[in-house]
């Protein structure tokens, strides 16, 4: 509680004792009026001050004004007693708002809150704690068990266990061992390591993500705007009922005036339109912050209110469907020869290549590689090698009818190496890149979240594209295309009236990115590029974080409209029996707060997003 | 250019939304957002401008919440 919070209940337990006073003694006459005046100015002075204040300023349709109005509208007509309970729960309503949205609001906040305090460092031969700013470049720090790490960098001393959850929403602990990477903002969890700085604070991952969330707020949700709008016109306009109420009924139907003067006091006690105003927005920030836990970055509530309407879903091939790195998928070996003897003999030839199919054969021969001299490179063919005195060459078709092999058909879906001895051939290697395990049952998630079109869109030939997309169970694909053809497929579904994603790894694919509807980046921890380019980001490269990012999206959403239909429902049912004299003073007061107390209580509930299914 | 103020004691919703449209209207100001939920001001203005945005700033905040301030000095 802060000073001011404290002075309140205070104030309001002073008021609620004289008010007891009153009631209790049975005071009657001008004794009453005092007892109920000293209440009514020991809670509420400061709300009669600022209104008084406003006023002076021109600054009408104040709550404080309202409110102000509203109470001594109730001394006028003779409710006393009213007039300061109403005056008292209104305060108590203050109150419990301050205490409900200060807190919510520091739990979301303490949520997303992954920067590191401090950094411990050798100086002067000394351990000293410093800001995680002052660090240098290459500079070593100390991360002990429980810490944070400040900076990203590799460990160079110690090994430890990562906990990674805070950042990916991947809560498995990672081994990370002398000479590993570790990524600032997560925390060390075992072991004592010493890390050498790779990166200055401002520019590792944990400032990145700070400057991201941050920043979120510039970029506000149509709803929000809505919202916005709305409050704006809503209190004049309950204000000119109120007067209305207050003026017409006595002179054209002669109501009692102190009737319809009551009633329309009514009016002024709901026309603060807080609840939606605090509620909207903090379900948002909820969204946001539950949506970070998992893993996921939105850049803005506008980019959430997207993500829930999303119907078209693009995706990019490599490395977004697939792994990104070449495996060996098959090796076919001509009569007569021995499966790994091939692969030794490819690697053999292939070793010191930088190529990634090369290395992807050498990761498959692991041990089993014999020793290659006069070892010869053909940019674009492949390798010629001697091994045990016999001259070998390994790669396309081309490089075969080169070595005089009679022509071999290759795989259809991937690469193929070709292995000859001199002009006898030995066999074939297929390397392809792999789709990555969770894709099929990712895919069929969407569909069942109700994405209705679901494509991909690759460089690749077609039979790698069509092999992956059949895979994944995507039926749409477009194969072969330029980074400017990619954007124009994109363009297409878009003019089809399709609210789409492009799912993209960030690297290659920007301008894509930033002309879907929500560009959405995989794998972004470490990579910058793709932190920058999208709207939306998913630290991992687990293609299931995308149907939990569009669940969260629309539990946010959901939350959302539960919540303006909820608060404006209440204050229109007020306002409605208020009129017809249904509804007192005290009803409309308790309505009021009950409905942002509620709403606010909802809006935490978008904190916590549906898991998994 | 940008640049983010921290804010203390601003404790209204509403009240923030109002400061957000107050000085957005100040001359010199391309855009500003006041963010309650992390209880921090973005203004987007002039290099140049934001010595003499000071006063007006913090009076748009002072004039909806007396107790409410924006940490401008750093």
């Amino acid at each position: 509680m802060t000073r001011g919070q404290k002075r309140a209940v205070m104030r309001i337990a002073a008021a609620l004792f004289l008010c007891l006073t009153a009631v209790l003694t049975g005071a009657e006459g001008p004794l009453r009026l005092a007892l109920y005046v000293a209440a009514y100015l020991t809670v509420g002075a400061d709300v009669i001050w600022s209104a008084l204040r406003n006023i002076l300023r021109g600054e009408l349709f104040d709550e404080e004004f309202l409110m102000a109005l509203a109470t001594v509208g109730a001394f006028i007509i003779g409710e006393y007693p009213e007039a300061a309970g109403v005056m008292l729960f209104y305060q108590v309503g203050e109150l419990f708002e301050g205490l409900a949205v200060g807190r919510s609001r520091r739990s979301i906040a303490a949520l997303m809150d992954i920067r590191p305090d401090y950094a411990t460092v050798w100086r002067d031969g000394r351990e000293i704690r410093i800001d995680p700013e002052e660090v240098e470049l290459g500079e070593r720090f100390i991360v002990l068990p429980g810490e944070r790490i400040p900076l990203d960098g590799i460990i160079v001393e110690g090994n430890t266990a990562i906990d990674s959850s805070f950042l990916t929403g991947e809560g498995m602990p990672e081994d990370k061992l002398t000479g590993d990477r570790v990524v600032s903002g997560t925390i060390n969890l075992t072991g004592r390591i010493c890390v050498q700085a790779e990166s200055v604070y401002r520019e590792s991952t944990v400032a990145r993500i700070l400057e991201l969330t941050e920043n979120a707020a510039g970029r506000k949700a149509q709803t929000e705007s809505f919202i916005t709008r709305f409050a704006r016109v809503y209190t004049p306009c309950v204000v000119v009922g109120a007067v209305l109420l207050a003026v017409l009924p006595p002179l054209l139907l002669r109501w009692d005036w102190s009737d319809s003067i009551y009633r329309s006091l009514v009016f002024l006690m709901v026309s603060c339109p807080c609840a939606l105003v605090v509620s909207v927005p903090m379900s948002f920030f909820g969204g946001l912050g539950g949506a970070s836990r998992q893993g996921v970055l939105i850049k803005g509530a506008n980019y959430l209110e997207t993500l829930a309407r999303v119907d078209g879903i693009v995706f990019d091939k490599t490395g977004t469907l697939t792994r990104g790195t070449f495996r060996v998928r098959e090796v076919i070996t001509a009569e007569g020869s021995d499966p790994s003897q091939l692969l030794g003999l490819a690697a053999a030839a292939e070793r010191n290549s930088n190529h990634p199919v090369a290395k992807a054969i050498c990761e498959a021969a692991a041990g089993d590689v014999q020793t290659a001299s006069d070892v010869k490179e053909y940019a674009g063919l492949g390798m010629e090698a001697v091994i045990d005195g016999e001259k070998y060459y390994v790669g396309n078709a081309a490089l075969m009818e080169r070595a005089g092999v009679g022509l071999q058909t290759g795989s259809p879906d991937g690469t193929t190496v070709h292995v000859s001895r001199g002009s006898e051939y030995l066999g074939h290697i297929v390397v392809a890149d792999e789709l990555k395990p969770e894709a099929a049952e990712a895919v069929e998630a969407l569909r069942k979240l109700g994405v209705k079109r679901i494509a991909m869109l690759t460089g690749d030939c077609e039979a790698a594209a069509r092999n992956a997309a059949g895979q994944a169970g995507i039926e749409e694909y477009h194969a072969g295309l330029l980074p400017g053809q990619k954007v124009e497929a994109v363009e297409e579904m878009l003019n089809m009236g399709c609210r789409l994603a492009f799912v993209g790894d960030g690297i290659n694919d920007a301008p894509v990115l930033s002309r879907a509807d929500v560009g959405i980046a995989m794998g972004a921890l470490g990579s910058d590029a793709a932190i920058e380019a999208a709207d939306v980001v998913l630290m991992d490269d687990s293609l299931q974080r995308l149907p939990q990012a569009i669940q969260t999206a629309r539990h946010t959403m959901r939350i959302v409209r539960q919540n303006i239909v909820f608060a404006l429902g209440v204050k229109a049912a007020i306002l409605v029996l208020g009129a017809m004299g249904a509804v007192g003073l005290w009803a409309a007061a308790i309505g009021d707060v009950g409905v942002m107390v509620l709403a606010v209580l909802n809006a935490m509930r978008a904190l916590k997003p549906p898991t998994g299914k | 250019m940008r640049k983010v103020f921290r804010m203390e004691n601003l404790c209204c919703a509403n009240c923030a939304a109002k400061m957000e449209r107050r000085i957005r209207k100040l001359p010199g100001v391309v855009d500003a957002s006041v963010d309650f939920f992390h209880q921090k001001m973005i203004l987007e203005a002039d290099e140049a401008a934001f010595a003499e945005l000071r006063e007006p700033v913090m009076q748009a905040v002072r004039r909806l919440e007396p107790d409410c301030r924006v940490l401008m000095d750093d």
